[in-house]
């Protein structure tokens, strides 16, 4: 079970609150877990990842165990704390302005 | 008893304002989508209750949402624009050339008699139509395989189709805008399209009378006489009593002849509305007052209409997607602002009062004339 934090936004648009929850099929990679994640809830498709391109929003980045993980390979193994469900995969919204 | 219904779009979110015939008494809903951008939401003629909206942001881009039931409650649609074939380029500000992206809804237009088909104008520009109440969109690409889509360049707010006019006595015909690009007609419903910016005159671009290259901010037309459209351009206002063929400038008298909005009197075609801003360096109304100018002979005279507008000290603008009308007698007339107050004048624009004066910035206002 991998558990995924979201950004406000995209809570609201998925209707949810709190953490979700997956169930992911094979390595926990950031592909498998966004793939799961917009399985669940298809109106997050391209919120996160560009349709075409599928590389993640420059302006959302993938944080989790203290680490910036949004450079990582899309198929790069998440860290063992975030495939036990030890740790969320945060998925946050860069902050801006001043 | 008729009432209305104005949909508001912000830069926060959107609004939903109801009253009765005699746009008294306003119940204000939202905002919905809050902390979103929605850049313009619209209903189905065919269906009233059948609402949709185009839902945008930085972090996130483009999300499109449907309601059944007027806007209660709404359900996530597809937000799937994918350009056919290889998009190619148009022209980057600084005239090289630059690939096409999408990046947002600017306006929804929802088919005349099918409440399920609908268009949309995107940035960079493009139009798409859905047939399946925009579960899934296609582009129409005839319009940007025009051959004279690698020399569009965007405006200053970007390269965006923001004007979708359906002529109702013929399904085949339809026209659209795009800042910079010029207005475009299609008599194939959507396969093919035409420029149709002769008369036009820019003197920003290279040549002041080329094909394409105009800064059109937006045109109306009135559905009884569909060869009549009316255009604010960057600078001026413009008319074509011939679809398109040949434009002549109708600014006359008006204290600016640059802006963003215009529209058409529901009962009388040749009355028109403008919302006259100071220019291109400084987007808000001239000498701090906000006035909407109307023309009841179809252009060139114009008339001050201030009643119940602010007249000192207002530096708002008037967007080129927030202006409406409803169709009851007195023809009620709406717009917003980038200050965030929606006005209204239900007797053609005599006297106006705001409608809410605290809204984010308002980027679109569509009105429903409901039975």
């Amino acid at each position: 079970m991998i558990r995924v934090e979201l950004p406000p936004h995209l809570r609201g648009l998925a209707h949810i609150s709190g953490e979700v929850k997956l169930d992911v099929q094979g390595p926990a990679t950031q592909r498998t877990v966004v793939d799961a994640l917009e399985a669940r809830y298809p109106m997050l498709r391209g919120a996160i990842r560009d349709h075409v391109t599928q590389k993640r929003r420059p302006f959302l980045r993938f944080f989790a165990c203290g680490e910036d993980l949004s450079h990582e390979l899309p198929d790069a193994p998440l860290p063992d704390a975030v495939a036990s469900g030890a740790e969320p995969l945060l998925i946050v919204g860069a902050i801006a302005g001043g | 008893m008729s009432h209305v219904r104005v949909l508001v779009g912000t830069r926060k979110g959107a609004f939903i304002l109801s009253a009765e015939g005699k746009r008294e008494n306003w119940d204000v809903s939202g905002p919905h989508f809050a902390g979103w951008e929605i850049y313009h939401l619209k209903g189905s003629p065919a269906d009233p209750n059948r609402l949709y909206a185009s839902q945008s942001s930085s972090w996130s881009g483009q999300i499109t949402q449907r309601s059944n039931d007027g806007g209660k409650t709404w359900e996530t649609v597809g937000n799937k624009f994918v350009y056919e074939g290889v998009p190619g380029t148009h022209q980057w500000y600084d005239g090289t050339p630059h690939p096409w992206e999408f990046k947002r809804v600017w306006h929804l237009e929802p088919s005349l008699t099918d409440p399920d088909k609908v268009y949309a104008g995107v940035e960079d520009a493009a139009l798409f139509v859905s047939n399946d109440g925009a579960q899934t969109w296609q582009e129409l690409s005839g319009l940007r395989g025009h051959g004279s889509g690698p020399h569009w360049q965007p405006g200053a707010g970007g390269m965006c189709l923001h004007s979708i006019i359906q002529d109702p006595s013929n399904p085949d015909r339809m026209f659209i805008a795009i800042s910079a690009a010029g207005a475009f007609r299609t008599d194939d419903a959507g396969r093919t399209w035409r420029p149709i910016n002769r008369g036009l005159r820019s003197e920003f671009i290279p040549d002041p009378t080329a094909e394409v290259g105009h800064c059109i901010h937006h045109i109306a037309m009135h559905s009884s006489r569909p060869n009549v459209l009316f255009m604010q351009k960057h600078w001026d206002v413009m008319r074509t009593d011939n679809a398109g063929d040949s434009w002549q400038e109708i600014s006359g008298n008006l204290p600016t002849d640059f802006g963003f909005a215009i529209d058409v009197h529901a009962h009388e075609p040749d009355t028109i509305y403008v919302a006259p801003i100071k220019s291109d360096s400084e987007h808000f109304v001239p000498d701090g007052k906000l006035r909407v100018y109307r023309s009841r002979t179809g252009g060139n005279e114009w008339e001050a209409l201030t009643k119940g507008l602010p007249q000192e000290d207002c530096y708002v603008n008037v967007l080129r997607d927030a202006m409406a009308v409803d169709s009851l007698d007195k023809c009620g007339v709406y717009f917003g602002t980038t200050g965030g107050q929606v006005y209204a004048s239900a007797d053609a624009g005599d006297t106006w009062a705001p409608i809410v004066r605290d809204f984010p910035a308002v980027l679109s206002v569509e009105v429903q004339t409901l039975p």
